[in-house]
């Protein structure tokens, strides 16, 4: 019974999955061969929308989404590089349009940031785990304390 | 020295928390043109009272252009209509018009009804002026030089407070350093 349900649901999710793809604005456009239209799907993704700012232009209804994905098409037509096209849209509209920033001065932080944190923090734990136990001087009692001491255990018997 | 170094974790989380603080109040929608400093891109286009008329970049008058991006589907430049108008009587520089992505018997309806204040406006249908300027919404407005190069982009509709705060200071800094030039 249970089983039966899970499943159910599974399926359904997996029907919702389906739903949100074909949601997608759809273009009607005609690629000569599969690698082009291969590229023209991966750069569309990698792209921002600079209006609808946080959808890629494959993803955007909005018009200028709609522009810049007929721009793409033809400068892949044209037969322009990747690197080409992304540097014509970031000529355009800056560094912003892309969803993987460029390695410069300006996002090493971006780029290094978690990796740096991460040695620092691997460094700490490092240091703390390798620090000496504070030496521990034995202790001696002397002969009043040792006294004292088997009384408590007398009175614990 | 030990004290010290406790403290490096709250130094450090109280300047994230202040950069980050910040970013709550930034406008995201506010980019920067990637265009300042570049010359106005070329183009040919036809304006939007004449199909059969084709304007290009020699068709800017000398002196100092206002390249104002509109379109009849946005409701924000319909707002700054009005001060265009105004804006267009100035003698100090010139307003063109780019049309963007619209249908031309609107645009046209919208300049009979409401005026007309630019000089011509170019009926960019395809975007594709537009998409050289980097124009992600209307309005947007762009401030060119008498060298022909791009000085500033405005997104968002003018009223006389932005026109004083945004454009006048550079407007007059553009006249002196044309006078500068001649002397």
């Amino acid at each position: 019974m249970f089983n039966k349900i899970f499943l159910c649901t599974f399926l359904f999710g997996l029907l919702l999955c389906n739903l949100t793809t074909y949601a997608s604005p759809v273009d009607t456009y005609e690629f000569n061969n599969e690698v082009t239209k291969i590229r023209f799907n991966a750069l569309t993704k990698e792209l921002r929308c600079p209006k609808c700012q946080n959808q890629n232009l494959a993803d955007s209804n909005s018009p200028i989404a709609a522009d810049l994905r007929r721009e793409v098409y033809e400068l892949l037509q044209q037969g322009k590089a990747d690197m080409e096209i992304v540097d014509f849209m970031v000529k355009r509209y800056g560094d912003f349009v892309l969803y993987r920033p460029r390695i410069n001065s300006l996002t090493y932080i971006l780029w290094f940031g978690p990796a740096v944190l991460l040695l620092i923090g691997a460094i700490v734990v490092v240091v703390i785990l390798r620090r000496k136990p504070v030496a521990q001087t034995e202790q001696v009692l002397n002969a009043e304390q040792k006294n004292q001491l088997d009384n408590i255990l007398k009175d614990k018997e | 020295m030990n004290k010290l170094i406790r403290f490096i974790p709250l130094v450090l989380f109280v300047a994230l928390g202040i950069v980050l603080f910040r970013g709550l109040s930034l406008n995201p929608t506010e980019l920067p043109s990637a265009l300042i400093g570049k010359s106005f891109p070329e183009f040919s286009l036809a304006t939007v009272k004449d199909a059969e008329h084709t304007v290009t970049k020699a068709d800017f008058r000398k002196g100092i252009k206002l390249v104002n991006v509109w379109g009849t589907w946005c409701p924000a430049c319909r707002s700054e209509h009005s001060y265009l108008i105004e804006l267009s009587k100035s003698k100090r520089f010139t307003l063109y018009g780019l049309n963007y992505d619209d249908e031309r018997g609107l645009a046209q309806q919208w300049l009979t009804r409401l005026g007309d204040p630019y000089e011509f406006s170019a009926f960019d249908e395809e975007g594709k002026l537009s998409v050289n300027l980097g124009v992600y919404a209307a309005p947007e407005t762009f401030v060119v030089d008498d060298l022909g190069i791009i000085r500033k982009r405005f997104a968002g509709p003018i009223d006389a407070r932005i026109w004083r705060q945004e454009f006048e200071p550079l407007v007059t800094q553009i006249e002196n350093e044309r006078k500068q030039r001649r002397n």
